[in-house]
């Protein structure tokens, strides 16, 4: 126990490293995905097609493989090259592959919605953007949460890849401890941070899907 | 071109419109005066709701000329290409007609009253304080104040098309039109709307319905317009309608629904 409590502050210190990781992602990916569904369902043909390619482009490759290319190959690139320290490349690559994902959960929302809300709305003299505040996105999220849920427990977890660029996140921080000690503990601890951090997550997702419970299709 | 007492409601002239390779509408034309109350009956598949539709934009026609109380929404040259007025102007001519549709397309996030109060905030601007007691007005009109924050999913279908009509009223509509408002109703609920909506027509609302209803299209409407195959076949008042209908495609028709 004692040895627990002696190993607690180098994980919190990582758990801290991973939680920041982890807002700033979400921040950054929810508005981004959302950009990016409208888009890929807007009339202009060739946006659409862009944001598609975009999407493939980052659901195709691992995102171990797009973190590593932001940070070692990015600064080689002509023209948009750029270094980036370690953090604010990981946050590029988290926010830029995260988007993708939440992009697809909205345009299925979104789609989901019957033709008739919009021409509901649309004889009441709503234009398309207050269509889309007041009428659609409000429903969407009730719809799209189950799968919201998912895509966020999955990115606690996969915040751990930010080892490869020597951030000390909180999967780091536990293996550096068990190959100083030689012993499993500080892995067992960190597997219990990882749950608690998804526990919250997923209550936190009951609770609204419940407030969003209020009214049925 | 400014609006006058003299302009009928809506003047719509030659209107073609295609889906595809099939032609729905093929030469639609109407004048509507204010007050009248107008039956459009026909087969399915005759384009009496694409013509609604095309009336308020929810359809884009091909050809022909549009005319909302005198203020032009589409004109067609004379090399026959079709030109709509700007998108806001589109809008804001389309507001002055309130739309019933047959699924209602209540907003399911919203209570009854919210549904009502939703467009005159946002599109109006109007203040909640200013608007409440009016939407709940137009709630005890249609007989369901008690049902002003229950969602729509807890409504009869009867219910949910009455608290369509107060929601399309709320925006102060010159004109109502209706898309068969009862055709999604178990038989004994349509009454309740027909009911409401023949309050409507006693306040002399202008109001252009599409129907299957032939009884009320017999006892309220002043005209019944009788289309088939994309065209208007018929156009009379009421009584002399059905007393005596001229065309042989509107007598077959007939035959086949009273």
């Amino acid at each position: 126990m004692n040895y627990v409590i002696d190993i607690l502050g180098p994980l919190l210190e990582g758990t801290t490293v991973t939680l920041k990781m982890f807002f700033v992602t979400i921040a950054l990916s929810v508005p981004l995905g959302l950009c990016l569904a409208l888009l890929r369902i807007s009339r202009f043909r060739v946006i659409a097609g862009l944001v598609n390619g975009y999407i493939w482009l980052m659901r195709g490759t691992p995102l171990m493989l797009q973190l590593l290319f932001i940070y070692f190959a990015l600064p080689f690139v002509p023209i948009i090259g750029i270094k980036l320290p370690d953090f604010p490349a990981a946050v590029v690559a988290f926010a830029l592959n995260y988007a993708a994902y939440f992009a697809e959960i909205f345009r299925a929302g979104i789609q989901s919605i019957d033709r008739g809300q919009y021409e509901g709305a649309r004889v009441l003299g709503l234009s398309y953007a207050q269509t889309m505040r007041r009428i659609v996105l409000p429903q969407v999220i009730k719809r799209i949460l189950p799968p919201t849920s998912n895509e966020t427990i999955t990115l606690v977890k996969d915040t751990s890849l930010i080892y490869v660029l020597a951030l000390n996140d909180l999967l780091r921080a536990a293996r550096s401890i068990v190959q100083r000690d030689f012993t499993i503990t500080p892995f067992v601890v960190a597997a219990a941070f990882y749950l608690a951090m998804t526990l919250i997550l997923t209550w936190g997702f009951q609770r609204l899907e419940k407030r969003y419970a209020v009214y049925d299709e | 071109m400014p609006s006058t007492m003299n302009d009928p409601m809506i003047h719509a002239e030659n209107i073609h419109k295609r889906f595809g390779a099939v032609a729905v509408l093929k030469g639609v034309s109407l004048q509507m005066r204010k007050g009248e109350v107008i039956a459009v009956i026909g087969p399915s598949g005759s384009g009496k709701s694409t013509f609604l539709r095309c009336l308020n934009h929810l359809e884009t026609i091909d050809q022909g000329r549009i005319d909302i109380e005198g203020e032009t929404m589409v004109t067609t040259s004379a090399e026959g290409a079709c030109h709509y007025v700007p998108d806001a102007e589109v809008r804001r001519i389309c507001r002055k007609m309130g739309m019933v549709f047959q699924q209602f397309n209540l907003f399911p996030h919203l209570t009854v009253l919210q549904n009502i109060i939703e467009a005159p905030i946002t599109v109006k601007g109007m203040r909640r304080e200013a608007i409440i007691p009016k939407a709940e007005e137009l709630l005890r009109k249609v007989g369901l104040l008690e049902k002003r924050d229950s969602y729509p999913s807890r409504l009869s279908g009867g219910q949910k098309q009455r608290v369509a009509i107060a929601r399309a009223l709320a925006m102060e509509p010159d004109i109502m039109l209706f898309d068969e408002p009862t055709s999604a109703l178990d038989p004994e609920l349509t009454g309740e709307v027909l009911r409401t909506m023949r309050q409507l027509a006693d306040e002399h609302m202008t109001m252009l319905v599409v129907t299957h209803e032939m009884a009320f299209a017999r006892e309220v409407a002043s005209r019944v317009v009788f289309m088939d195959h994309g065209e208007i076949i018929e156009a009379r008042p009421a009584a002399e309608f059905f007393a005596t209908p001229e065309h042989p495609r509107t007598r077959a028709f007939l035959e086949n629904v009273l």
